[in-house]
């Protein structure tokens, strides 16, 4: 009967190993656009080996309830996956990544009613994770909420981080107790996890939409924390690897992303910023008129540049125009034009969001260029296209010291010969600041919703 | 396995996680979260076992809820991010254009 177990859990072993080498392989292969795809098939079939390795493990039992959770909560996140319209997938990525913060910290909390503990050390990792996995789920349904329109609010009021304070260390104490064995009956560990899961929930509702992104990844690297301790509990390595390497990773990640959105990962947290509204008007007053341009005219002009760069804000997704902006490009690109995107990191609901909106129309990505790169091109291009983006392309980011926005990163689209902004009418930003791009001798404006004005300058294009 | 060993695990897969994303282009963030996202999924495993081993009803609720949830990662991760990953197309591959796309002239 040894035997049988020995080699069972050799099976185990080995599979996690394979799992562990698959996982790492396909995050490898993601972080390029050549082998992106086949990144996720390898890490998919990493969690294949892993989870009917485990049907295996010693000891098991309840294997109805285990086969029936698996298949709702499978059946249910595929169906919701495959559906899920290409701009709402920021939010989807918080509600699954919270999903597995809740997993860890149901781990968490079977381990400790159990109170089976050995040592101080398992339980403090029990009592960690949990308080980690739990932060990580209530926060990430709040970003959940906030990014699919459920909460409009951001609930912001006085002695809020004092308060934040108190729940965790409420948290930590019950935690303490529990760890150490002290008094840990089944209503501490109770509340434990109620601080931790109400402390998710006040961290996140102040923070507003716009800085949802850099919080959603912060909880993603936090999940994988999680994880990782649950995985130190049940001596499992898999989880351990796995969960340590998306700790790490999405940590650099919420880093990366925090900078190119100009923002520290601090104030994202702290300071209660990144909503819309609020602070309109500041700085020094824009002066000029708008010049509005005909279709026509604008096709015109497009159909004989050399250079064509576009610049698409999530504004285009919203008209659901990026697939009439493709079609554009495609007739300007058989004229000869050179085209080029411009993509701005926070041009979508999240860096890298803007890049999946253009795939999905059909856009290659070698015609899509980030910040760094498009930067200097602008001054030889003949037309600049703005479409949708706004404050990410405002200049006085770069030379107005009392503007909100100043020393943000944003596209020199003012140095094109020509810039054509395609907006729905006038008024302010996301930020509510005047627009000074919008003014300049060289700017022409085009009013029209996103896919009907592009759809026109088709037609402009086709007729010449 | 011991507690020193699953230190030097630890150490060794952060140092890891981070080498594989350190060059990650902007263009490839909001995927490679989705990614990194679908690799926690991996709590499914934990959660079954957690589940596998759960006497009481209090502790088979709770770990039928883990196992709920983890699976729901898992599958949803891994849903989102190969719908995004594969639209993802070189000007090379053009000639088969994607299914989403509307077809031009």
């Amino acid at each position: 009967m040894s035997d049988l177990h020995f080699s069972a859990d050799a099976l185990i072993q080995a599979s996690y190993l394979v799992t562990a080498f698959l996982f790492i392989m396909g995050l490898k292969r993601m972080s390029s656009p050549v082998t992106a795809r086949s990144g996720i098939l390898w890490a998919g079939a990493g969690m294949l080996v892993a989870t009917l390795a485990t049907f295996f493990y010693p000891g098991m039992t309840n294997f109805p309830l285990i086969i029936i959770a698996v298949v709702i909560g499978s059946a249910v996140a595929w169906i919701s996956g495959r559906r899920v319209a290409m701009t709402n997938i920021p939010q989807m990525i918080a509600l699954y990544n919270g999903m597995g913060g809740g997993a860890a910290a149901a781990i968490a909390a079977v381990e400790l009613y159990r109170g089976e503990q050995q040592t101080t050390a398992g339980a403090t990792l029990a009592v960690v994770g949990g308080i980690i996995g739990a932060v990580s789920f209530s926060g990430s349904l709040i970003a959940f909420g906030k990014l699919q329109g459920l909460i409009r609010k951001s609930l912001r009021f006085g002695g809020q981080q004092l308060l934040n304070l108190l729940i965790l260390a409420a948290a930590l104490v019950l935690g303490a107790m529990v760890a150490c064995g002290y008094n840990a009956t089944p209503a501490v560990v109770t509340g434990l996890f109620a601080a931790a899961l109400v402390l998710g929930l006040s961290m996140t509702l102040p923070i507003g939409g716009a800085d949802m992104p850099v919080v959603i990844s912060l909880y993603n690297a936090l999940t994988g924390l999680a994880v990782a301790f649950e995985g130190f509990v049940l001596g499992n390595a898999a989880m351990i690897i796995a969960g340590t390497v998306v700790g790490s990773a999405g940590t650099l990640l919420t880093q990366l992303m925090a900078k190119a959105m100009n923002r520290s990962l601090g104030n994202v947290l702290f300071s209660g910023f990144g909503d819309t509204g609020g602070t309109a008007a500041a700085g020094t007053e824009v002066t000029g008129s708008l010049k509005p341009i005909e279709a026509a005219d604008a096709g015109v002009m497009m159909a004989f540049a050399q250079k064509v760069i576009i610049v698409p804000g999530y504004g285009m997704a919203v008209a659901q125009a990026q697939h009439k902006v493709w079609e554009l490009c495609q007739l300007l690109i058989d004229r000869g034009v050179t085209v080029r995107f411009a993509i701005h990191p926070v041009a979508g609901r999240m860096p890298g969001h803007m890049n999946v909106l253009l795939a999905e129309a059909g856009v290659p990505y070698d015609l899509i260029a980030d910040l760094d790169e498009i930067n200097a091109e602008f001054e030889t291009a003949d037309v600049a296209l703005i479409i949708g983006a706004n404050d990410v392309v405002n200049p006085v980011a770069r030379n107005d010291k009392s503007s909100p926005i100043y020393g943000m990163p944003i596209l020199n689209a003012d140095k094109a010969k020509n810039v054509i902004v395609i907006k729905r009418g006038q008024g302010a930003g996301f930020s509510g600041i005047e627009n000074a791009l919008f003014y300049l001798d060289n700017t022409r404006m085009l009013y029209g919703d996103g896919q009907a004005a592009v759809a026109s300058l088709i037609t402009a294009v086709k007729s010449v | 396995m011991t507690g020193i060993v699953a230190l030097y695990i630890f150490m060794l897969a952060a140092f890891t996680g981070y080498e594989v994303i350190a060059r990650v282009p902007v263009i490839l963030h909001t995927p490679l979260m989705s990614g990194s996202n679908f690799v926690h999924g991996i709590v499914l495993v934990g959660a079954m076992v957690a589940l596998g081993s759960a006497a009481t009803p209090l502790e088979k609720s709770i770990g039928f809820i883990g196992v709920l949830l983890a699976a729901g990662n898992a599958v949803g991760g891994y849903a989102v991010t190969e719908r995004m990953l594969e639209m993802f197309k070189s000007s090379g591959a053009r000639g088969g254009k994607g299914s989403g796309a509307k077809a031009g002239h």
